[in-house]
């Protein structure tokens, strides 16, 4: 029997000391195979008297699983060993930068813009547009701007030529988006005015306007959101809670400080100008005009065919544009206008 | 409107310190927009007398100075300041004192001379920029006072914003009725009684256009002495309000216009010839201004004439040769009501403007008028003395003060708030607001210093202004809950321009005014739409593509050493058509537009760098319009590279263009490679379907390739429609996969090879079926094309 014992360490020695899968079949077959050494101690059972037969043969054929076991064992081993070496040939290098096109980016006036539009729908306020050349009768006379209103002048209006070479007759750049005003308010009366009591009307209006002003703090053109909500019972104090709510939302600051203080515009009456101040941050404490409003002037309801008496309402107009500035605490206003790309993809 | 805080606190002084008072008008609506110090802080600074002025033993430029401080010993002080003599009153720092910028004086040896202070210059004090010498005061100035108390160096200059409603606030006197009525405190106004008459020269008052100018007073004081020194303590005030002192006369009606609001004017009386009128401009009218400016005057421009000539455009400017001078004994004092209305925009007009104009303008007290010209009177016999001849007065029909009704449930309708009548009244009360009840109503009568109260919702506004718009609660809203339409059929914008952003396109916004020349490099726009008024000439007109402003911000960036630039642009463009869009005229659609420049993707180590081209944005565009299907066809365009332009269709509709710039432009622009640009309409991108449902087939496809080879020239386009007008209907897809020259395809020839997917939704093909329907395909493009199969 001891035989037989080292019959099987000598196969795990030869198993062992073979890396290669042919190789090991063939030292396999040197102890397995026809011809093996196991084999032909089986094939030698014969000549064995009975009783020694049965012990015999019961130590062969452990031996024989003794070295079965050794050659799978080392089987598996060659195989892991040359998995591992292909794994390891396959390896990558995992901190190169991954392939294809870099995602582009939006304007970071739109970003704020797409925000505010969100906001405002979500107490359903409508999305509207108007144009950028505009009346002069949109712009100013039906916002209760009389002629020789200063806003009129030639100092802030953008004007065009006519075919003379002087400036049209009524025709310009919008300076603001409350034009916008009027002719949502012209259609809805149109569509509704026939009906006892029209529905509200929800709406805000963002776009680009005009004015002959250039410098660190003005650009030409610039954007600006309308908003106008009339109805039956839109108070003042609706207007404050409307707008505080938005400009808290927008900065996500529940503890931002709005202030409103009396001012005037044409077409509203009483007026108010906004101030927001933070709480925190580089500009914290300090008073920041970010906005004009107030309840509908009762001359510009009438100019669109709507009773004063009975619809009430409020308007207000913002500054997108300053309101990214806070937002992102871009510290220029022309850089919004200049396309470096090396701004634009802060905002990616 | 600049004041000086002390001068108001001269009118009315409430319990409030500076900030606060500031905050109090701001909240108020007189936006206080600029706060300043007059002096930086300082302490120890006392009017000193130089008693005696000796040389230094041995400094040259240093004066040993006897001074008294007011403390009966005389102090030697070292002063090394050239106006320095004896007898002159100067600020002095005692030892101890701290001057700006830090600096703490002592005791102390100048060479070898003992110092006990420093006589300062007003630099030194920080109360101007003059180092050159002393600080001379005036010979009265009391010796051993604090200089601070002496100068009122502790006063604070504010400055309103005032809106163009609240010119009644354009004064002392009406901040003051503000401040009074904000925070209860009485006000005490100046009080102006007649000023005895002892002269007799007068001069009559015409008025010609009484709707223009409905009061007028006039009065000639003579025996004036023009060169009259102004006091300081005018001179300081008026100063601190950002006014010049000129002379004493022209001070004295500068200051009587910040102290009551009403803009006067002096003539040289001996220079006037008969009547004052009060006269709308002749034609052809000129007058020399003061500020030495001939202006043509327009016929709507209201003027103050003598019997003979122009005198000054009425509350604008005076005439240069009518003005008073130092040398002026006799003079023609002007106090005068001219209506809005009638100065409204000429002084904007002849581009420029005047304190009196911005009064006028807006709104001057009619009823201030007399009051006025008293006052002035009396300062000027006070300052200047001389002789007043009796006032004279013209007086048309003013401008009527019709009572506002206020209903006290409209109050709550607007404010949100309710008010009860006895808050509105005591409101009302506070602010000097006459009015009377006609039952729950107020019938309120502006009074004539304000021009902003005509309905009843500016009564409103006085009510929540003077309650306070914080005291106005915020509450969230109440509306009917119905919600928005959202529809299917249009794509939101946000959608469009966030598939582009993800294809690598960086929004940009341009002006939507530009240079003329990309109008017609760009556009082929030779007639476009200009501005009257252009803020510069490469911004004077009005774009009708948006390809400019993207090669322009091309070229900007590519200076900034950016190589590769994506970008793109949603925004209205301009046109001309007769009838045009919501204003007649003008169209002015929506348009997207976009440039790619530089490697067709961001320079990597994974792929092979490849300059962009038409089929790189090609492909943008057609993900951008997917699942809609668009045709391209070749089109000419100005901005466009003939052979690499197309035009885009949508449903056979035309809506944009793609191609190469033209090389011309990428010449001229100073491009390193021609960019490609695509603009499309925006309302068609915006178009959308709802989806179909089409049954999914469960048997399998079989799909065949096909190759032939065509002439060069034929156009892609045509070859698939035909395919597809032609196949039989279990061919599902043809779709292109390679497009070959060379080695084996003759010259002139291209081979192109398609991927045809065949199957059924009933039932498995059977090959024969497939075989037949490619040799159907194979004969058609024979037919029609002469194409020949490739093996």
């Amino acid at each position: 029997m001891q035989n037989l014992d080292a019959i099987v360490n000598e196969a795990r020695g030869a198993f062992a000391a073979t890396d290669d899968p042919d190789a090991l079949e063939q030292v396999k077959a040197l102890y397995l195979g026809k011809a093996g050494r196991i084999t032909e101690l089986l094939k030698g059972l014969g000549k064995l008297p009975p009783e020694e037969k049965k012990t015999a043969g019961a130590a062969i054929n452990r031996a024989k699983e003794a070295v079965e076991a050794a050659l799978n064992a080392r089987r598996e081993a060659i195989r892991l060993a040359a998995l591992e070496a292909r794994l390891a040939e396959e390896a990558l290098d995992v901190t190169l930068p991954g392939r294809g096109e870099v995602r582009g980016g939006l304007h970071p006036v739109t970003r704020t813009l797409e925000r505010i539009e969100g906001l405002f729908r979500s107490i359903g306020f409508e999305v509207a547009d108007g144009p950028e050349i505009e009346t002069d009768f949109h712009n100013f006379t039906a916002l209760n701007t009389p002629d020789d209103h200063p806003a009129r002048s030639m100092h802030d209006t953008f004007y065009l030529q006519g075919a003379d070479g002087k400036p049209a007759e009524g025709i310009l750049l919008r300076t603001h988006t409350s034009p916008i005003q009027v002719r949502y308010m012209q259609q809805h009366v149109a569509k509704y005015g026939h009906l006892e009591t029209m529905p509200e009307i929800r709406v805000i209006a963002p776009g680009r306007v005009y004015r002959v002003d250039s410098d660190a703090t003005h650009s030409p053109m610039f954007h600006q959101v309308e908003g106008l909500w009339i109805g039956e019972n839109v108070s003042f104090a609706d207007l404050k809670g409307v707008v505080a709510d938005f400009l808290r939302r927008f900065f996500e600051s529940d503890d931002l400080q709005v202030r409103f203080r009396p001012s005037f515009f044409p077409f509203t009456e009483p007026s108010a100008e906004i101030d927001v101040a933070f709480m925190s941050g580089a500009l914290k404490g300090r008073w920041l005009e970010i906005a004009g409003c107030g309840m509908v002037h009762p001359n510009v309801l009438r100019h669109v065919g709507i009773d004063p008496e009975k619809y009430i309402g409020f308007a207000f107009g913002m500054g997108p544009d300053r309101l990214t500035m806070l937002r992102y605490g871009v510290n220029d206003l022309r850089l919004f206008f200049d396309g470096d790309l090396r701004f634009l993809r802060q905002f990616v | 409107m600049k004041f000086s805080e002390s001068w108001l606190r001269t009118f009315v002084d409430p319990k409030l310190s500076g900030e606060e008072l500031s905050h109090l008008l701001t909240m108020a609506g007189l936006e206080v927009e600029e706060e300043e110090t007059v002096a930086p802080a300082f302490d120890g600074v006392v009017v000193a007398q130089v008693l005696e002025v000796a040389k230094h033993p041995d400094a040259d430029r240093l004066n040993v100075c006897k001074v008294d401080i007011g403390s009966g010993t005389p102090q030697q002080i070292v002063c090394g300041a050239p106006n320095v003599a004896a007898g002159l009153r100067v600020p002095c720092a005692l030892p101890g004192a701290k001057l700006p910028g830090d600096f703490t004086i002592k005791v102390a040896k100048v060479r070898g001379v003992e110092s006990s202070g420093m006589l300062c210059s007003a630099k030194e004090l920080g109360i101007a920029e003059d180092a050159s010498g002393l600080l001379v005061l005036p010979a009265d100035a009391p010796v051993g006072r604090s200089i601070r108390e002496y100068l009122d160096l502790d006063d604070r200059l504010l400055t309103l914003k005032l809106t163009p409603n609240r010119a009644d606030c354009l004064s002392l006197t009406g901040i003051a009725r503000e401040v009074a009525a904000l925070t209860g405190t009485p006000a005490k106004y100046v009080e102006i009684p007649e000023v005895p008459v002892t002269g007799s020269a007068a001069r009559a008052i015409v008025l010609d256009a009484p709707a223009a100018c409905p009061r007028y007073c006039g009065r000639v004081i003579s025996g004036v002495n023009a060169k009259a020194p102004t006091p300081e303590w005018m001179k300081r005030r008026i100063e601190r309000s950002g006014v010049r002192s000129i002379s004493a006369l022209v001070d004295i009606t500068n200051y009587v216009m910040l102290e009551l609001g009403q803009p006067l004017h002096a003539f040289d009386n001996a220079r006037l010839a008969g009547a004052v009128h009060a006269r709308m401009a002749k034609p052809g009218e000129k007058l020399l201004l003061l500020n030495e400016q001939t202006i043509p005057v327009d016929a709507d421009v209201l003027m103050i004439a003598d019997d003979e000539k122009p005198l000054a455009m009425a509350g604008i400017m005076g005439g240069e040769e009518s003005g008073i001078t130092l040398a002026t004994t006799e003079l023609f004092l002007e106090s005068a009501f001219f209506a809005p209305a009638a100065i409204a925009g000429r002084a904007r007009r002849y581009g420029f403007g005047s304190d009196a104009s911005h009064r006028f303008e807006r709104g001057v007290d009619f009823g201030a008028t007399r009051a006025a010209i008293e006052r002035a009177t009396q300062l000027i016999l006070d300052i200047c003395g001389g002789q007043a001849g009796p006032l004279v007065e013209a007086k048309a029909e003013l401008p009527a003060r019709k009572p506002v009704r206020l209903r006290v449930a409209r109050v709550a309708k607007v404010l949100g708030v309710a008010f009860s009548g006895e808050q509105i009244a005591a409101l009302f009360d506070r602010l000097a607001l006459p009015y009377a009840r006609d039952g729950e109503d107020f019938l309120v009568t502006p009074p004539s210093y304000r021009f902003d109260i005509e309905i009843e919702e500016d009564l409103i506004e006085e009510v929540a202004r003077l309650h306070g718009y914080d005291n106005i609660p915020a509450p969230a809203p109440q509306g009917a809950l119905s919600m928005l339409p959202q529809t299917e059929s249009a794509r939101p914008l946000a959608r469009i321009r966030q598939i582009l952003a993800d294809a690598g396109y960086q929004e940009v916004v341009n002006f939507a005014f530009v240079e003329e020349a990309w109008e017609v490099d760009f556009g082929g726009n030779t007639d476009p739409i200009r501005l009257a008024n252009p803020i510069a000439s490469q911004m004077c007109v009005m774009r009708s593509t948006l390809f400019g402003g993207l090669v322009a911000n091309l070229a900007t960036n590519l200076k900034r050493k950016q190589n590769r630039v994506r970008v793109f642009e949603t925004g209205r463009c301009f046109l001309r058509n007769a009838k045009g869009g919501p204003v007649a005229g003008f169209d002015q659609p929506w348009r997207l537009s976009g440039l790619a420049y530089g490697g067709a993707l961001p320079e990597q180590w994974g792929a092979p760098a490849r300059s962009v081209d038409f089929f790189d944005v090609k492909g943008d565009l057609e993900a951008l319009l997917a699942p809609r299907i668009a045709r391209f066809e070749k089109v000419a365009h100005p901005a466009l590279h003939p052979g690499r332009a197309a035009r885009i269709l949508l449903d056979g509709q035309a809506i944009g263009v793609v191609g190469e710039l033209h090389p011309q432009w990428v010449q001229k622009y100073d491009l390193p490679l021609p960019p490609v640009v695509f603009e499309l309409d925006l309302d068609a991108l915006k178009r959308a379907e709802l989806p179909k449902y089409e049954e999914v087939s469960r048997f399998p496809p079989v799909i065949r390739d096909l190759a032939v080879v065509v002439d060069h020239g034929l156009e892609l386009q045509a070859l698939l429609d035909g395919l597809s007008a032609h196949a039989p209907s279990l061919v599902q897809d043809i779709r292109l996969f390679d497009v070959y020259t060379g080695k084996g395809v003759p010259s002139g020839q291209k081979s192109l090879a398609f991927r045809i997917v065949m199957q059924d939704t009933q039932r498995t093909l059977q090959d024969a079926e497939a075989d037949a329907a490619m040799q159907h395909l194979v004969a058609y493009l024979q037919d029609a094309f002469k194409a020949q199969r490739r093996v």
